[in-house]
């Protein structure tokens, strides 16, 4: 009987909602391997955030709400997520692939002598047989795998599951762990990247920008049309390399992973890495000035065009449409 | 400084990757191979760091005979010895990596680990974690800056919604983001000295090793691909399909 145990996560202050698809995989990986899932959330003042975790189903939500887990440390909070799990009896701790658990979760699997599985885009099989896709090679091949140590960690693509969905209301335990800090590592500071913009993960519009684009000013014609659709912005390695935009607005194999309904590619060629974070779009449009660029073979509607042409016309488009 | 840094020999990144039609693995024939990009950051950094307070830069690799070759590109950037474990990549995971780069960790005693942050064909992004947490090390993943003090290194680090900052004492782990650094395209006497530098090799049985694996690939497919779209000649035709067709707008 797998006892799964999805580690959820607030980000400054607030859930972050792109944290919690991974509560969908555990239901389901719960179903497949006649289970149950519970779900835990570390931090410094997070309680009130329970309630938004306890709505889902889940036999437990636990809530580590202590001072010393106001920054986060990858040895110690491993110490921490392993001592809970040892607790509650998990047999496998899953969240959602990005830099906080793909910083952590691999110490955790090292701790708990687990098999870890990163990047899960799907569960085969049920019971023992249970085997987990996953992308390799930028997402030009799906691999099936199958961990075989009793216990296992699992990191999951936001964009292949859904968010969860509503359940049976879940006790909320508040715990306490020792926070076992050995001094190695210290926390300094975090520059957040300022942006009123929606989080490239939760936006149902994501326009990004390529070398087409040229420079920051050239960058800046897409702010309107962002503007206008509530879109989030997003940039290939080429751009945020230039010191265009922040690293964090990187979409492709080895920045975000994105899946919104409409995404706009501006100006960029369609490289297979960006391609890779980005091609579960809904809805894909590319404009590019170069008919040959890779970008419209994934893309369902493409315009051979110049940028600085298209752009400010198709912004003064959407403005009549939205009225 | 004493740095060790890994060399991963990966297939090229710019190469269309194709499944094997028995869906055992991927098709190799006509491949390239190059380092690894995220490793490349990491040796430039290693060699940086070591021009700068002395030292030595050991590189490691894991893989059949020809990974020498990544190696060899990890010298001729400036690494001064190769450590190289024979092992093919279908008898591998993660954690097998880790293990073998922990036991050579220890058997060398560097002050400090340096990866690439991933390879870019696993892509998954756990070997440098996994080592510090054998080996109970700090570490200090995804790094764009690193500032080296006698013993200890200040690390930026880039995560989703911002840049962080850490530090983290000596001995560490750091692996290594694309903006670190712009790796040095290696001239040619430095290729030719890079054939002469020492590279030792060993066997996993050599370095004591349960070749076990906790995650074994079992099968391997192509995504289905993504059903070609169509051309629209102006502003005007694609706001219509967005609009009416997508209906997207």
């Amino acid at each position: 009987m797998n006892n799964i145990l999805v580690i959820a996560e607030a980000f400054q202050g607030k859930l972050r909602k792109t944290s919690l698809p991974a509560v969908t995989f555990a239901a389901q990986l719960a179903g497949k391997t006649g289970g149950e899932f519970s779900i835990a959330l570390l931090g410094s003042g997070i309680s009130g955030l329970a309630g938004e975790l306890s709505s889902f189903g889940a036999k437990s939500v636990y809530i580590v709400d202590a001072p010393e887990f106001t920054n986060y440390l990858a040895g110690p909070w491993a110490k921490a997520v392993v001592t809970l799990a040892d607790k509650i009896g998990a047999t496998a701790i899953a969240g959602v692939a990005d830099t906080f658990t793909r910083d952590l979760f691999p110490r955790v699997a090292a701790r708990l002598n687990a098999g870890m599985v990163s990047e899960v885009t799907a569960i085969f099989g049920e019971g023992a047989d249970v085997t987990f896709q996953r992308p390799m090679w930028a997402g030009n091949v799906l691999g099936t795998v199958k961990v075989q140590t009793p216990k296992s960690v699992f990191s999951v693509r936001g964009t292949d599951f859904e968010p969860p969905a509503a359940g049976a209301t879940s006790p909320v335990q508040n715990v306490t762990l020792a926070y076992e800090d050995d001094g190695k590592a210290k926390y300094v500071k975090f520059e957040p990247t300022v942006s009123a913009r929606p989080d490239l993960g939760e936006a149902s519009v994501v326009i990004s920008g390529g070398r087409g684009l040229k420079d920051k000013a050239g960058f800046a014609l897409l702010d309107e049309m962002a503007d206008l659709l509530g879109a989030a912005i997003g940039a290939t390695r080429a751009v945020v390399d230039a010191g265009i935009c922040p690293n964090d607005l990187q979409v492709g194999q080895t920045g975000r992973v994105v899946a919104p309904q409409l995404y706009f590619a501006v100006g960029l060629s369609g490289a297979i890495q960006h391609v890779a974070g980005m091609k579960s779009s809904k809805v894909i449009v590319a404009i590019n000035k170069d008919e040959e660029a890779p970008i419209f073979a994934v893309a369902d509607y493409g315009l051979v065009g110049d940028v600085f042409k298209v752009i400010p016309e198709l912004t003064e488009a959407i403005r009549k449409h939205k009225g | 400084m004493k740095i060790l840094v890994t060399a991963k020999r990966v297939t090229d990144p710019d190469a269309k990757i194709r499944v094997k039609a028995d869906g055992t693995g991927i098709e190799t024939a006509g491949l390239e191979y190059k380092l690894n990009p995220f490793c490349e950051n990491a040796i430039e950094e290693a060699v940086q760091l070591r021009d700068k307070l002395g030292g030595e830069v050991i590189a490691v690799t894991i893989g059949n005979d020809d990974a020498v070759q990544s190696l060899r590109s990890a010298l001729a950037i400036g690494a001064d010895r190769g450590i190289h474990v024979k092992l093919a990549d279908e008898e591998m995971d993660s954690d097998l990596a880790a293990r073998i780069l922990a036991k050579v960790f220890q058997n060398e005693s560097p002050d400090l680990f340096l990866l690439g942050k991933q390879a870019v064909d696993g892509d998954s992004s756990q070997v440098g974690q996994l080592v510090a947490e054998y080996l109970d090390l700090p570490q200090a993943c995804f790094a764009s800056a690193i500032e080296a003090a006698a013993d200890k290194l200040t690390v930026t680090r880039e995560l989703d919604g911002g840049l962080e900052t850490i530090e983290v004492s000596l001995p560490a782990v750091v692996t290594a983001d694309l903006r670190l650094n712009e790796p040095r395209l290696p001239t040619l006497p430095n290729v030719l000295k890079a054939k002469r530098k020492p590279v030792a090799e060993f066997t996993v049985g050599d370095l004591g090793i349960d070749p076990t694996l906790k995650v074994v690939t079992v099968a391997y497919e192509a995504p289905a691909a993504r059903a070609g779209g169509i051309k629209v000649k102006s502003v005007e035709e694609l706001m219509d399909k967005l609009i009416n067709e997508a209906k997207a707008l």
